[in-house]
């Protein structure tokens, strides 16, 4: 058995959404060059609507294709529906990480809402704070 | 193109060697404590193979006990040193900071029952000297070991002058040699060796299989209890065929380690040349001093596991010491031991190969990591903020 599924080794080989989105409505980064992974995400937002999105990241193969697949499930979705994208859904969409991969995919939920957290604050709009997770270190992945 | 480079993790068996064992499965397949002609046969098979195996080493065939590999030779060897330590009240021992975990964890335990263990610096010259271990010893220190070749970065340790170091100080001295037997020049009474661990698989043997060679006078301690096989002090039924196997994969490596070394130091050479055109990127481990098969970069700006990924999708099996592909958050304890810092061990890669390895296979490779490694630069957030001028170069 391969380590990874089919799916995570398709969205890890031809990754969708790479690239950066210039003066984006939206950045969000997470992770640490220390820890092994990085995820940035632009976000490009009109009317609520994630109109575009891409993603760079430092990582090992499960941490791309979450990428990957989380930029594709909130493409053209609302802010709202975005917000509440799990780590899980981007898991289970994959068809399955191995356990110690698993951070790997909260790190792409969290990537988002760093993402949504700053287009927020550029527009000066209020949020729910308890909606974003502190990701000041990578400890609370690696549970 | 399937290319193997991982022949530090564990090699093909040869054609020499699998033929040696089948004999012992099919026909001499008696036990060799028993005393009826084919369990006699099976006996004198064993004993014939560790006269073989201590002729590879320049020792006599009763310094040689086959062991379940290189990890437990590791082990005897290093819990016989300290028990002799202790019972003269000695219990420092001095090692490296880059060694195989099958001597690292057995020093770490050995720490929470008392003894004291020095670490030796591997960050200059990403090796140690002899001299280093002078300045080390103590009057209660029991034992040294230090490898003889490291498995990640391929630097190869002044054994030879550690050993008279140690002899003229009266202190034991056993390396980790998996590395290095098969693949360099051995003889443990000129190198002033008291103990040395080795293992079938990685020149071409079985695995499964390994051995130690204990300097005559130096008493071993059991790890296994039970029958009285290999004089006492490892029970168990011998593994004649991977004996057997093992004994045959040793001459032949030995036999053409010449001819062998001479093709392998080409092709690593030849890859250590291409891969340094990369930029930012640096060889890891002695550039000099260095097995012949070994070849270890840092790629900075990109992760360990996803280049092996890329490389395995392209028929190219290697390594790295990344913190993914060792399942734990800190990356190889090898490369943060020479001076890496943590955003550049993630970016490791060793690939090391073997006379089986054609110059077609290395221009393969040669034409692939580069692609690969600009592939996860192109997608890598660290490698934007490098090219920006938001992050420094480390390398």
């Amino acid at each position: 058995m391969a380590l990874y599924s089919e799916v995570v080794m398709d969205h890890f080989m031809n990754p969708r959404n790479v690239g950066i989105i210039e003066n984006a409505d939206g950045v969000g980064e997470v992770g640490n060059a220390k820890c092994g992974d990085i995820m940035k995400i632009y976000l490009k937002i009109e009317n609520d609507i994630i109109e575009d999105v891409k993603f760079e990241t430092f990582g090992c193969g499960s941490a791309i294709a979450s990428s990957s697949m989380a930029t594709e499930m909130i493409k053209g979705k609302s802010i709202e529906n975005a917000l509440s994208l799990t780590n899980k859904a981007v898991a289970e969409a994959l068809e399955g990480l191995p356990a110690h991969k698993m951070h790997c995919s909260v790190l792409a939920e969290e990537a988002i809402k760093s993402a949504l957290k700053n287009y927020y604050e550029k527009n000066n709009i209020p949020y729910d704070k308890s909606q974003f997770p502190d990701c000041e270190n990578c400890a609370h992945c690696h549970e | 193109m399937f290319v193997y480079a991982d022949n530090a993790a564990t090699t093909k068996m040869s054609k020499t060697a699998i033929s040696a064992m089948t004999d012992y499965y099919e026909n001499i397949y008696a036990n060799p404590s028993s005393l009826h002609t084919a369990g006699q046969q099976a006996k004198e098979a064993l004993e014939d193979a560790r006269a073989r195996v201590a002729a590879c080493l320049g020792c006599e065939a009763r310094e040689i006990y086959f062991t379940s590999g290189g990890s437990e030779a590791d082990n005897q060897a290093i819990l016989s040193a300290a028990k002799l330590g202790a019972m003269k009240g000695k219990k420092h021992i001095i090692s490296t900071a880059f060694e195989h975990h099958a001597v690292l964890h057995t020093l770490n335990k050995l720490e929470k029952e008392g003894y004291e263990i020095t670490l030796l610096d591997v960050s200059q010259g990403h090796n140690v000297t002899a001299g280093q271990v002078a300045e080390a010893i103590r009057p209660d220190t029991c034992l040294v070991t230090c490898m003889y070749a490291n498995n990640e970065i391929g630097s190869v340790l002044p054994v030879a002058e550690i050993g008279k170091v140690c002899k003229e100080k009266g202190v034991l001295f056993h390396t980790d040699a998996v590395q290095a037997v098969g693949h360099l020049e051995i003889d443990v009474k000129k190198q002033n060796i008291d103990m040395l661990s080795l293992s079938g698989h990685k020149f071409h043997g079985p695995k499964g299989v390994g051995a130690l060679y204990v300097r005559r006078g130096v008493m071993l301690s059991n790890l296994i209890e039970g029958g009285a096989q290999e004089r006492g002090k490892r029970a168990g039924t011998e593994n004649i065929p991977g004996i057997r196997g093992l004994a045959a994969a040793l001459e032949e490596a030995c036999a053409n380690m010449e001819e062998n070394n001479k093709k392998v130091v080409a092709l690593r050479d030849k890859l250590i040349a291409g891969l340094s055109q990369i930029p930012h990127s640096a060889l890891n481990g002695d550039p000099v001093n260095r097995l012949p098969g070994n070849v270890s970069f840092c790629f900075e700006g990109i992760e360990g596991e996803s280049l092996l990924l890329m490389l395995d999708a392209l028929g190219i099996c290697a390594s790295s010491g990344s913190a993914c592909t060792s399942g734990s958050l800190d990356p190889s304890h090898v490369l943060l031991a020479i001076g890496r810092v943590h955003d550049v061990a993630h970016g490791s890669l060793r690939l090391s190969v073997c006379h089986y390895n054609t110059e077609e296979e290395i221009e393969h490779i040669l034409a692939c990591v580069p692609k690969v490694v600009q592939n996860l630069r192109n997608m890598s957030p660290v490698w934007r903020d490098l090219q920006t001028g938001k992050r420094e170069y480390i390398l």
